[in-house]
């Protein structure tokens, strides 16, 4: 039975009382606790710069050239806090329960609510440490709205604001580097869990430089490795962005929970062709001023500009004129998909939604005529100072479309369509953030735990802050005070030979197979195969057909990949066929727990659960439970469930009408 | 936008590890879109390669969405390509016609060693920060963040700095291989906010140190940094770092 280990009492006092009950660690103990952290972006660095400062012995790894390039560096509109500056009617209540009614009622109130609380210790951390967030003209804080809410709490860098975040919380990493609290081993992989007596005491990895395998032993162990939109092959992550240690943890025992839960973002650059590598996303933030909009008659094929306003249909505004463009992610995803299917979509390829800045850059210029007093202003110059306006604003997402696509968006309205940005799945972890295997921790984006079936704009980097920052340093001194006569085991110890050389097995299977295809032939055929039927609508006859291409494709995996080069050298196709081997196997989990859940929630849309007008329709007498699957051998997989207790937030049907 | 197909000639450096002495390998490019970014062209040669049993180019690269820093290729002697204020990542093959021939180099530094082919290591950038890139503050000391106004003019100009995204390209450009534009938008970053002044002196000079020690050459004005910077960090920058190092060498007892 899994217990998440919820404190008791009231929902607003339960961090408060587990803060003032958990057991703590002496400053002499810590020194001799050793602490082995699994990727450096939000999650790992500001743990790993939290625990290096509590004065924890911490060896962090990432497997880019330095820390500072892990992909939350790429997230754009900014981070939400529940700081009211705007006084605008916010509160931690209402951050919370936003973020539960956004997440479709499918995340555990207690961690959320947490989280809430700890949102206004981030902003005021990130700027102690420099963050130059935007500022007003009086040099306070500037705030902008986002998608699924109706106040303004976001906090944002221009849309650079994950770059800012990062770039702080790698400073102080480096800072405890140079301290010498934390150990930086950075172009290393994870690429096992080493377990002892059931409790993580350490990993393997391997020196992408080098080759070689290394042991690395450590009393905890922190997976904070990020998402796994990669199965998809065409997302907006980093190319380099992998599941292997998630999926190496669960493996090893770690319960991986809600894998279905995917959220395909509404505005990214459309896809241009197969040499295709990645899909890059538009802040969310454009929705503010953006109107999203399709022809009225299917199949037009002409220009915008030649489109008149009244042959126009401005979807999300017609479909739901409480927050019109605002709705969150996965509603204004399956309405560009809906528009695009029903043909109606735009571009060379059909399958792309106009985002017009026209409108809002005409606004923008009277509002600056009306500023600066100007009389006898003609059109033109109203639309050249709007134009002025939305650069300040947006303006390197608008010079990064131009490189994209060569076309200018100050001109021409955007082509987006939607694309796999972000998972909501992953490890399963209790309160402590501790995943089913004792000493063995998830954070970030690796865990499940925040967003339910659907993640709110601008809440991601929140949550890998407060993880980091502020919970994750207490709650692993519950465990660790436990720990303190535990002394360093030798990685002589038979677990850690055992574990090397399995890892060893598998790359040397790679390197004798020399089948006649690459790594990347296989990731895109996964990809091709999830996105058609495990994407943004699902049904049970695609997935239990993906389950079995999938099962298919393992199989010519093994047989006919082609790794070139050496194992014991700086090889990158060696790297990636380790990766995507993981991936062949979370896909099918993700398609096995996608058909078991048969409702619609959040961005998990099966198409025999929808209302009579196309809305997602939740099961909440069935399928009010976190799915937790344990491994229990090669594709084989057992279900747990964790039902959820809602307390506060009463489940209603999500409307945004 | 019109979309076309070419054919290129690709005279790439290969070197298998940092011991060998590399040489440039002359590779054929056949049917590459111009829609297509410049890393999507070499995945396209890679693929080929690995399909003929050989060895396929390695090239740092992630995000492809020009932030994380990561790719840096230094294509017919500029860094990052043709383009200004782009990364090799956003660099798209309209830029380029049929039948050309482009000549791609990893970064040439003394403090960046090839790893292999364009591989190179910059964890000297690392060792920079980590002597005095940041505001010591541990977490949980932090007081409410709107106590501290900052004026915007600064907080932009400390914006701007910020910006940087580590690549090296400063470096890669320079006839010095100085890293002298790296350093400065860090120092600058800090110098601008009041949370950054207690440090100010001792950053400066920490910084600059340890820049020297990894080797990196020294700065004779020559603007080729910010000519190249994919994110256009302004030559100004090395001005205020001079101004906070020679005040720091004048006041500063440390």
């Amino acid at each position: 039975m899994l217990n998440a280990k919820i404190p008791a009492g009231p929902l607003n006092s339960k961090w408060e009382d587990y803060k003032g009950h958990c057991k703590l660690v002496n400053p002499a103990n810590k020194r001799n606790l050793e602490v082995i952290i699994i990727g450096t972006g939000l999650a790992g660095a500001s743990a790993a710069a939290s625990l290096g400062e509590l004065g924890y012995k911490v060896k962090a790894f990432c497997f880019q050239d330095s820390p500072r390039r892990a992909h939350s560096i790429a997230a754009q509109g900014g981070i939400n806090a529940a700081k009211n500056y705007q006084n605008d009617g916010d509160s931690v209540f209402r951050l919370f329960y936003d973020t539960v009614k956004g997440g479709d009622y499918r995340a555990r109130e207690a961690n959320v609510h947490r989280l809430a609380e700890v949102s206004g210790n981030i902003i005021d951390q990130c700027v102690a440490q420099g963050v130059p967030f935007a500022r007003e003209y009086g040099g306070l804080l500037s705030n902008r709205s986002f998608g699924g809410t109706q106040v303004q709490r976001t906090f944002y860098a221009a849309g650079q604001t994950g770059q800012q975040l990062l770039l702080g919380a790698y400073s102080a990493l480096e800072r405890q580097v140079a301290l010498g609290n934390v150990k930086m081993y950075s172009r290393h992989e994870m690429l096992d869990i080493v377990k002892i007596d059931g409790k993580a005491r350490g990993i393997i990895a391997r020196d992408l430089v080098t080759g070689e395998l290394e042991r690395h032993f450590g009393h905890a162990v922190l997976i904070c490795s990020g998402g796994y939109g990669n199965v998809f092959y065409l997302s907006t992550n980093a190319m380099g962005s992998n599941a292997t240690a998630a999926w190496k943890a669960t493996k090893n025992g770690a319960y991986f929970a809600n894998p279905c839960f995917t959220q395909i973002h509404p505005t990214c650059i459309p896809v241009s062709g197969d040499h295709q590598s990645k899909l890059t996303l538009m802040s969310e933030s454009l929705r503010n001023d953006g109107r999203i909009w399709v022809p009225k008659k299917q199949n037009d094929t002409r220009k915008a500009s030649d489109i008149p306003e009244e042959e126009r249909d401005y979807y999300l505004e017609r479909r739901y004129p409480a927050f019109g463009n605002l709705v969150p992610r996965d509603v204004a995803s399956r309405a560009a998909k809906e528009r695009c299917d029903a043909g109606f979509g735009v571009g060379t390829s059909r399958q792309a939604v106009y985002l017009d800045f026209a409108a809002a850059i005409e606004r923008y210029g009277s509002i600056e005529v009306g500023k600066r007093q100007l009389t006898n202003v003609s059109k033109e110059d109203i639309i050249k100072l709007g134009k002025e306006v939305v650069a300040e604003k947006y303006g390197n997402l608008f010079d990064m479309y131009a490189k994209i696509t060569g076309e200018n968006p100050y001109e021409l309205p955007m082509r987006i369509y939607p694309a796999v940005h972000y998972t909501m799945g992953g490890l399963w972890v209790d309160y402590e953030l501790n995943t089913t295997v004792p000493g063995l921790y998830s954070l970030g984006e690796a865990n499940f735990s925040d967003h339910g079936a659907n993640r709110l704009g601008a809440s991601a980097l929140m949550q890998g802050l407060a993880d980091g920052y502020f919970v994750l340093p207490y709650t692993i001194g519950n465990y660790l005070a436990d720990e303190i006569r535990t002394k360093a085991i030798s990685t002589d110890h038979p677990a850690f030979v055992e574990a090397e050389k399995s890892v060893q097995d598998i790359i040397n299977k790679f390197m004798t197979t020399k089948g006649t295809r690459s790594v990347d032939y296989f990731h895109k055929k996964l990809g091709k195969i999830m996105w058609d039927k495990c994407g943004m609508a699902r049904n049970e006859k695609g997935l239990k057909e993906a389950i079995e291409e999938i099962k298919a494709l393992r199989v010519e995996f093994w047989k006919e990949v082609r790794v070139p080069g050496e194992a014991k050298e700086f090889n990158p196709e060696l790297e990636k066929a380790g990766r995507v081997a993981d991936f062949l196997e979370l896909g099918e989990l993700m398609c096995m727990d996608a058909l078991n859940r048969r409702e619609s929630c959040g961005g998990h849309f099966r198409e025999e659960s929808q209302t009579e007008d196309g809305e997602a329709k939740r099961d909440d007498d069935n399928f009010s439970y976190v799915a937790a699957w344990e491994y229990k051998g090669y594709g084989q997989y057992e279900l747990h469930k964790e039902p959820l207790v809602f307390e506060e937030c009463k489940p209603t049907q999500r409307s945004y009408k | 936008m019109e979309h076309y197909n070419m054919n290129l000639t690709l005279k790439v450096w290969r070197q298998k590890n940092k011991n060998d002495q590399g040489r440039f390998e002359t590779l054929q490019a056949k049917d590459i879109s111009s829609e297509m970014s410049f890393l999507e062209m070499f995945d396209v040669v890679n693929e080929q390669l690995i399909n003929d049993g050989k060895d396929p180019v390695a090239f740092d690269h992630d995000c492809r969405e020009g932030i994380c820093g990561s790719c840096s290729m230094h294509i017919n002697g500029r860094a990052h390509g043709p383009w200004d204020g782009t990364t090799t990542c956003q660099l798209h093959m309209r830029a380029f016609n049929d039948g050309d021939t482009i000549t791609v180099e990893p970064w040439r530094a003394g403090a960046f060693p090839v790893i292999k082919d364009l591989t190179v290591d910059r964890t000297a950038f690392d060792r920079i920060i980590e002597a005095g890139g940041y505001i010591s503050v541990n977490t949980g000391n932090a007081q409410d963040a709107n106590c501290l106004p900052v004026d915007k003019n600064d907080a932009d100009l400390s914006f701007a700095a910020a910006s940087c995204i580590g690549c090296g390209a400063c470096v890669a450009a320079c006839k010095n291989s100085s890293a002298m534009l790296f350093v400065s938008a860090k120092v600058s970053q800090l110098a601008l906010l009041p949370q950054g002044h207690p440090e100010k002196q001792s950053r400066a000079l920490n910084m600059v140190a340890q820049m020297d020690k990894e080797g990196f050459g020294s700065c004779t004005n020559t603007g080729a940094c910010e000519a190249e910077c994919p994110k256009e960090i302004s030559l100004t920058n090395i001005a205020r770092l001079n101004r906070e190092f020679i005040g720091a060498g004048f006041s500063s007892e440390k």
